[in-house]
């Protein structure tokens, strides 16, 4: 009996062809990609506000903030992973949350090129925190690309909240919104230093 | 024949791994489809040409058109060559600069000219193709996982530039700009990722 169970074992079993590391750990860097922007509140929070921040200031502004981000976030997660040292990367974070929260409870509408600037500034933050916590063994370009995906899709979400902003009650809510962003940057700050 | 003979022939046959296949994806339906799936599956080839559609069909039809006769006959003659004298068969550096230069130029808008655009689609296709060439003879899936290569990407080319080509909404061109721009982001992470430390 066991003979017979053995044997039809081998002939089930049998491996005519061994893929051998097919498309080894990419799966794994496209969903850890994706889940890597939205593990943390500060960094959601503060994408988030980028889009609304953006829906609030209209045209340019709205696509400008959302492109500078995420490639200045990538230029700060490309640091990250050279192990290029960056200073005060968590307070950096909670300021981003408190600036960007203010700039919408403020509706603060500066020169494009002065929004685009302070959101590409605290972006370096955001990306050398991302890119300095890769996971090993997944893949660079499947993480890359799940990373990138989510933060942009932040930033969807954040300028879909701000089309309330055509309205009148809208505008107060986001004013709102924005002023529990800046408390929530307020409160990652005092952490970050406790 | 002793059970436990049995059952050691039984691990060492069923462990025993005759042909091994790295790094390609294997749709069990012959090489063609192997070929489709792997530049489906592959961004270091697929994102190169994804932005080089949009690019091209940022410029107009004309530009699209030169593209779409550009590229996959370009890609093919790579291609052969990869199977014919290709020693590497991938390049980080290549997918990198791709994605930094072609998702950079789609985020920029830039005014190239037709004849430019199609000179880029010549050289991707062929470095591209060459690595892919050198890959599918590694596989053994011959001229034909090359030609599944070839030949999803003239639909892809065809249908992506065509429909950016046809775009009017403002908020939908900028949404094809906002897509080179996330190119371009994976294009840095990439090169962070290629060279950090070990």
């Amino acid at each position: 009996m066991s003979k017979v169970l053995s044997l039809t074992l081998l002939a089930t079993l049998w491996p005519a062809l061994a893929w051998a590391h097919t498309e080894q750990g990419r799966a794994e860097g496209l969903v850890a990609g994706l889940h890597h922007p939205i593990s943390g509140l500060d960094h959601v929070l503060a994408m988030v506000s980028v889009g609304m921040w953006g829906a609030q200031l209209g045209a340019p502004a709205v696509w400008l903030l959302p492109v500078t981000f995420p490639m200045v976030m990538a230029f700060g997660g490309m640091l990250g992973l050279m192990g290029v040292r960056l200073p005060g990367v968590e307070v950096g974070i909670a300021v981003s949350g408190i600036i960007l929260g203010l700039a919408v409870l403020l509706e603060w509408r500066p020169a494009v090129r002065v929004s685009a600037v302070v959101v590409g500034f605290f972006a370096i933050f955001h990306g050398h925190a991302h890119g300095s916590e890769l996971p090993a063994g997944a893949s660079g370009l499947h993480y890359s690309i799940g990373f990138v995906v989510a933060t942009g899709t932040l930033h969807a979400i954040g300028i879909g909240i701000g089309v309330i902003h055509r309205w009148g009650w809208g505008r107060v809510v986001l004013r709102v919104a924005g002023g529990l962003v800046a408390a929530a940057g307020a409160f990652f700050l005092w952490r970050a230093f406790a | 024949m002793s059970g436990r003979a049995v059952r050691l022939v039984v691990a060492a046959v069923v462990l025993w791994p005759t042909t091994s296949h790295a790094h390609l994806v294997s749709t069990g339906l012959g090489p063609f489809y192997d070929g489709v799936s792997h530049f489906v599956f592959t961004p270091e080839d697929f994102l190169p040409a994804l932005a080089l559609a949009l690019l091209a069909g940022q410029r107009g039809s004309r530009a699209g058109r030169l593209a779409l006769f550009a590229l996959p006959p370009a890609w093919l003659v790579g291609g052969l060559l990869g199977q014919a004298v290709a020693t590497i068969d991938s390049a980080p550096v290549l997918t990198t600069v791709s994605l930094l230069v072609l998702g950079g130029l789609v985020a920029a808008e830039a005014r190239l000219r037709p004849e430019w655009i199609t000179a880029l689609a010549s050289i991707v296709g062929l470095l591209h193709g060459y690595l892919n060439g050198a890959a599918m003879t590694q596989a053994r899936l011959g001229i034909l996982g090359l030609v599944g290569i070839v030949a999803t990407l003239f639909v892809v080319v065809a249908l992506v530039a065509a429909r950016v080509v046809t775009i009017r909404a403002s908020w939908a061109r900028i949404a094809v700009r906002v897509a080179g721009s996330w190119i371009v982001a994976i294009g840095l992470l990439l090169l962070g990722w290629y060279v950090r430390p070990a």
